[in-house]
């Protein structure tokens, strides 16, 4: 207890350079962890995709479209329990600022294939029978105050004209890691009015979501669809659906990379910062450590105290910092929402500050330790007075 | 007095390497020191003083020769072994008191004991009865700080005989004191030899303290001088 004591006078003796060392450990572990969450953000969509569902899109580029035609064949595939399909719509809702996923979606089947989007068995119905109606997600319909029965007008980019919707369905995830700013709505209202409006773009598809029966049979299931369309007007490249949320983030790979090396310099620079800290202490008390020597104490008690009161004002930093990491990342999912639909603090994150907190009071303590367990005392007293 | 040596030096040698120079700080030194003996160790600045203290109290090397202390030979023992010695047969008392600041006169005075497995309890008896010895119980709650030198040196004291050691060595223990308190701390060592039969060495550059112990050596140029001629 005699140890614990003393680690704690000793970490507040100059306390104005521990509150600057606390302040510098609390940004960093707060900086650290919203990279972090940064990073997990990216990958939201991968580690929310499922094993047993695959999408086929043009082998060209996912902008070419499919058949709608082509539904029935890869219905017949042996292994393919459901198949959906829909368009990329790329609405605008009042500005171009107000970005979020909006898709036409055949949506039966599609929310068959995510049963992640919890739906009130009433607005199901209600969605389902009203082909102009659309479903947004709940964090979605919170940020723009959309309430069931709202008209919701989207201006179309890629299918020009003003798109009215009635919102007949507000869905949650069924976890934390689900997109909840989502929108969707029939694909046969969007058909149905190209047909009139522009046939040639009408009985088209962007991509076909397939759930397979087993996900063991996802591979060879994607073969055999890819297969049946060889040498036909538009071919196709099937994938797991993680593959494909991969492909999309493969594309912004430079910048995830980026964002995990500014992470761990941000370590590096903190880890800097407290082994000064600790450098300038032991240099200070070199000559009390040689008296703690002269009275017996040995190796390992002197280095307890400085490993100590380097762990003791890391921990005071990183927890301070950890927990501002959840309102900070609050925020920042407000503010990001657009960018990031799911931005929470993942437990992984948190084992990662207490691991990189852990490593920077190890690292900081070792070279004040070494030096104050090798000077000969004599020395060390001879600092004193 | 006890006349059986506790302290036995034979041919003791050190010397320090100042870049490619050797310069020889004691040269074959031979003492032996009595049980209860109060002794002054006095010289000119350079001459090896302190250096010898450290090497009786096994904080430093010698470079050659022996030194035994109540039976045992320090000069043999391994690091470990010597920090375990110095734990329980030296108590320390120096120039500058070397207090721990942070902790209250009574930790500070806890502090050698927390390596003898003593309980709590104990170790509290111990601190009071060592506080008590240098009659400073009222102030066990104060911090160095909170202290006069004169009273932290008491603390000093009252540390380095908590673990009731064999011998205490003592380094210009009145050097940073006014002359009441250097006075005190005197009478004090004075009544650790008569009353609890300690043995004091002790290194001073003031005369008024040499005088106050029962023998004086005098160390000039790391050889000691048999039949000093100090005014008093």
């Amino acid at each position: 207890m005699r140890i614990l004591k003393l680690i704690f006078k000793n970490a507040f003796r100059h306390k104005l350079r521990t509150f600057l060392t606390v302040l510098g450990v609390t940004i960093a572990i707060l900086a650290f962890g919203l990279l972090r969450t940064v990073i997990s953000a990216w990958y939201t969509g991968v580690e929310a995709s499922s094993a047993s569902r695959l999408v086929t899109r043009n082998s060209v580029s996912l902008i070419f479209p499919l058949p709608v035609s082509y539904k029935e064949k890869i219905r017949q595939i042996e292994g393919v329990k459901t198949v959906s399909f829909g368009n990329w719509f790329g609405g605008i809702y009042i500005d171009e600022k107000n970005f979020f996923a909006n898709y036409a979606v055949e949506p039966r089947t599609y929310l068959q294939l995510y049963p992640e989007f919890v739906i009130p068995e009433g607005q199901r119905g209600a969605f389902f029978r009203d082909r102009k109606s659309a479903v947004a997600g709940y964090k979605l319909a919170a940020k723009y105050g959309w309430k069931i029965g709202d008209m919701i007008t989207l201006k179309g980019t890629i299918f020009p004209g003003d798109w009215d919707f009635v919102l007949r369905s507000i869905y949650k995830g069924r976890d934390e890691t689900v997109d909840e700013t989502a929108f969707f709505f029939h694909w046969e209202y969007l058909n149905e009015t190209l047909k009139q409006k522009a046939p040639g773009r009408a009985d088209q598809v962007g991509f076909y979501m397939i759930g397979v029966t087993d996900p063991n049979l996802a591979a060879d299931v994607a073969a055999e669809i890819d297969k049946t369309f060889k040498n036909s007007i538009a071919e196709t490249l099937t994938e797991t659906e993680k593959s494909f949320q991969l492909g999309f983030i493969s594309m912004s790979e430079a910048i995830v990379v980026a964002v995990q090396l500014v992470s761990f310099v941000i370590i590096i620079i903190i880890m800097a910062v407290v082994a000064n800290t600790m450098a300038m202490t032991a240099r200070e008390r070199i000559g009390e450590y040689a008296v703690f020597k002269t009275l017996g104490f040995g190796s390992f008690y002197i280095s307890a105290l400085i490993f100590g009161e380097s762990m003791f004002v890391t921990t005071i930093g990183a927890a301070i910092g950890i927990v501002l990491t959840f309102p900070a990342a609050e925020i920042f999912s407000k503010q990001l929402s657009t960018y990031f639909p799911v931005f929470n603090v993942a437990t992984e994150t948190i084992y990662m500050d207490i691991l990189a907190s852990f490593l920077v009071a190890s690292a900081a303590a070792i070279f004040p330790a070494w030096r104050a367990v090798n000077i000969r005392i004599a020395d060390g007293l001879r600092r004193i007075g | 007095m006890d006349d059986t040596p506790i302290v036995e030096i034979r041919k003791l040698s050190k010397s320090y390497r100042r870049g490619n120079q050797i310069i020889s700080v004691l040269n074959e030194i031979s003492l032996d020191i009595s049980r209860g003996e109060f002794m002054a160790l006095m010289g000119p600045s350079g001459s090896g003083k302190t250096t010898l203290l450290n090497l009786i109290a096994g904080i430093d090397r010698p470079d050659s020769g022996t030194i035994t202390v109540g039976g045992i030979d320090i000069t043999a023992l391994s690091e470990t072994e010597l920090a375990r010695w110095r734990a329980s047969s030296v108590g320390f008392i120096f120039q500058f008191y070397n207090l721990i600041p942070v902790l209250t006169a009574f930790e500070n005075v806890e502090l050698p004991l927390l390596l003898t497995g003593l309980s709590r309890k104990d170790r509290r008896a111990h601190v009071d009865m060592a506080l008590r010895v240098v009659n400073l119980s009222d102030r066990m709650d104060h911090y160095p700080g909170q202290l006069s030198g004169g009273q932290q040196q008491r603390v000093a004291i009252a540390r380095a005989v908590v673990t009731d050691p064999m011998i205490l060595v003592a380094d210009e223990p009145t050097g940073d004191l006014d002359r009441v308190s250097a006075e005190e701390i005197l009478e004090l060592m004075e009544r650790l030899v008569h009353e609890l039969g300690k043995t004091i060495i002790m290194v001073t550059h003031d005369p008024r303290a040499a005088k106050t112990a029962h023998v004086l050596k005098y160390l000039d140029k790391g050889i000691l001088d048999a039949h000093p001629q100090v005014d008093f």
